[in-house]
């Protein structure tokens, strides 16, 4: 279970979105925080295989991007920042369509359907359209989701913006609980501190670069910082307003 | 076929046929079309144009009977637009990443993506044709089976024409050039509501323009398979088209054409 970038490179036109970028993340909950307009989508943008890096390497799980995409995809879970589910379908409907695109067979998704839906209570609401439920069952639905295939790898783009603070404390406790229970390697792109606990694997980026990475408290203590929010603030003091 | 493909394949062709029902207006709006043009426009035209024996028809023929594959084309030509716009919106609503995030091949879930909106086309095309039968238009029955493998090749190909068009369109926005850049001239330069040697009579190079049409070689495909009858030459053509525009549709797919991230 591990998310391992060496040198990686993206531009935009003439400028680079992420600029020589490395990483090694191993199981548990890692955060990726950085003000908008870091390169944060864009790092995940090239994790997920969407964009192509211009150099550098990306390896999951050992499997590396360019030889091994489909074992990757196989093993890889994705919450994007903007929501991808269709409105018109039904919460089971759109759970169905991603089990399929994953070569899953309808018994087994519904299986897996309704166990990740019990934990996240929404079973209630399996049949009801999306456009129906309300942001923060959206979101869950897309958390729902992103888990059918039992993936190893979990990566989450803001997932809980726009959301009132008890729904995202339940994502937030959720996806946690998930990777002590099931060991996995969760990349979670935020830029809310309050969502940093002190024992969290924290990367700040900016301007498409790694400014620290390491224990939220123990990047705190050696850059003088009383709290994550002033950790970042000193960290990110040059990000341009976006 | 590995089970993977199968649950894949069925699982998109679901997705779409769903998403069709749930667009009542669309199913109304792509059965509304043809059948006033069958009504109001044959009643028109069917007096000012005499359509004189010709193949596939053994005799004398109404003008209604004569622009029925045309109007079958229509809805598959519009269908497969469509097809490409929801591609577009899918795109930029980010929808589109869903589909991406298949660990199966990529021009297999645009082929199924293809198959899907081929087999929507066929629906349509035979709601239309159960009702133009009590509007003057004589179609034997058996025609209506051997009608089935030339709707679904036109769909096809028009599918795949409109995906290429799809990735040539960066925003949503500038769809509606394609309604005139694309459709209008596809279906008024073919044979679909005259015969070309009608358009031949009235100007050479717009009736050279008729013949190269592929649009003309579906509708002359679907004629003749209507009546049971092979037009060779309207196969070899759609099947020739079909093969490029697929090609030049999978090999030009860009998803995250006109995006732009924020993080």
């Amino acid at each position: 279970m591990s998310i391992v970038t060496n040198q990686l490179t993206y531009y935009y036109g003439k400028k680079a979105a992420i600029n020589e970028l490395s990483i090694n993340l191993t199981q548990g909950f890692n955060v990726l925080l950085g003000p908008n307009g870091a390169g944060k989508s864009t790092l995940f943008s090239m994790l997920t295989g969407l964009y192509q890096a211009a150099s550098g390497d990306i390896k999951i799980n050992g499997y590396d991007f360019r030889d091994n995409k489909a074992d990757i995809m196989r093993s890889m879970g994705v919450v994007f920042q903007q929501s991808t589910l269709d409105l018109d379908l039904s919460v089971k409907q759109n759970l169905l369509y991603f089990a399929g695109l994953h070569g899953i067979s309808s018994s087994q998704a519904l299986e897996n359907i309704h166990s990740i839906l019990t934990q996240l209570a929404l079973m209630p609401r399996l049949n009801d359209k999306v456009r129906a439920l309300n942001g923060g069952h959206r979101r869950r639905v897309e958390i729902a989701r992103s888990l059918i295939h039992q993936p190893k790898v979990l990566l989450l783009d803001e997932a809980t913006v726009g959301l009132d603070i008890d729904s995202r404390k339940m994502i937030t406790q959720y996806v946690k609980t998930l990777c002590q229970q099931r060991g996995i390697c969760v990349l979670w792109a935020t830029h809310l501190m309050d969502e940093v606990s002190d024992d969290d694997h924290l990367l700040i980026i900016n301007e498409g670069n790694i400014q620290a990475q390491g224990v939220s408290s123990t990047l705190c203590k050696k850059h003088q910082a009383d709290d994550v929010y002033q950790l970042y603030r000193r960290l990110t003091a040059n990000a341009e307003l976006v | 076929m590995n089970n993977r493909y199968l649950y894949c394949f069925n699982g998109i062709v679901k997705r779409e046929v769903l998403r069709f029902f749930q667009q009542r207006a669309r199913l109304l709006s792509a059965l509304v079309r043809p059948l006033l043009w069958l009504v109001v426009f044959a009643a028109g035209f069917r007096a000012a144009l005499g359509v004189s024996i010709m193949e596939p028809y053994g005799t004398y023929i109404t003008y209604q009977q004569y622009i029925t594959p045309g109007l079958c084309c229509m809805i598959i030509l519009f269908n497969g637009m469509q097809s490409s716009l929801s591609m577009v919106y899918d795109r930029e609503m980010g929808s589109m990443k869903v589909l991406l995030m298949s660990p199966l091949p990529r021009p297999f879930l645009l082929c199924c993506k293809l198959i899907a909106s081929a087999l929507l086309s066929l629906l349509q095309v035979v709601i239309f044709l159960f009702f133009a039968q009590w509007l003057e238009v004589d179609i034997p029955l058996v025609g209506y089976v051997s009608a089935v493998p030339a709707i679904f090749l036109i769909a096809f190909f028009l599918g795949a024409l409109g995906l290429m068009l799809s990735n040539l369109i960066k925003q949503l926005e500038n769809f509606a050039g394609v309604m005139n850049f694309v459709i209008f001239p596809m279906f008024f330069l073919s044979s679909a509501l005259y015969p070309l040697w009608k358009m031949q009579e009235a100007s050479l190079w717009l009736y050279w323009l008729c013949q190269f049409n592929p649009f003309t070689a579906c509708v002359e495909l679907l004629r003749f398979a209507l009546y049971e009858q092979i037009n060779l030459s309207a196969l070899a053509t759609v099947l020739i088209a079909t093969t490029i525009a697929s090609c030049f549709a999978l090999v030009s797919f860009r998803p995250q054409q006109g995006k732009k991230h924020q993080g």
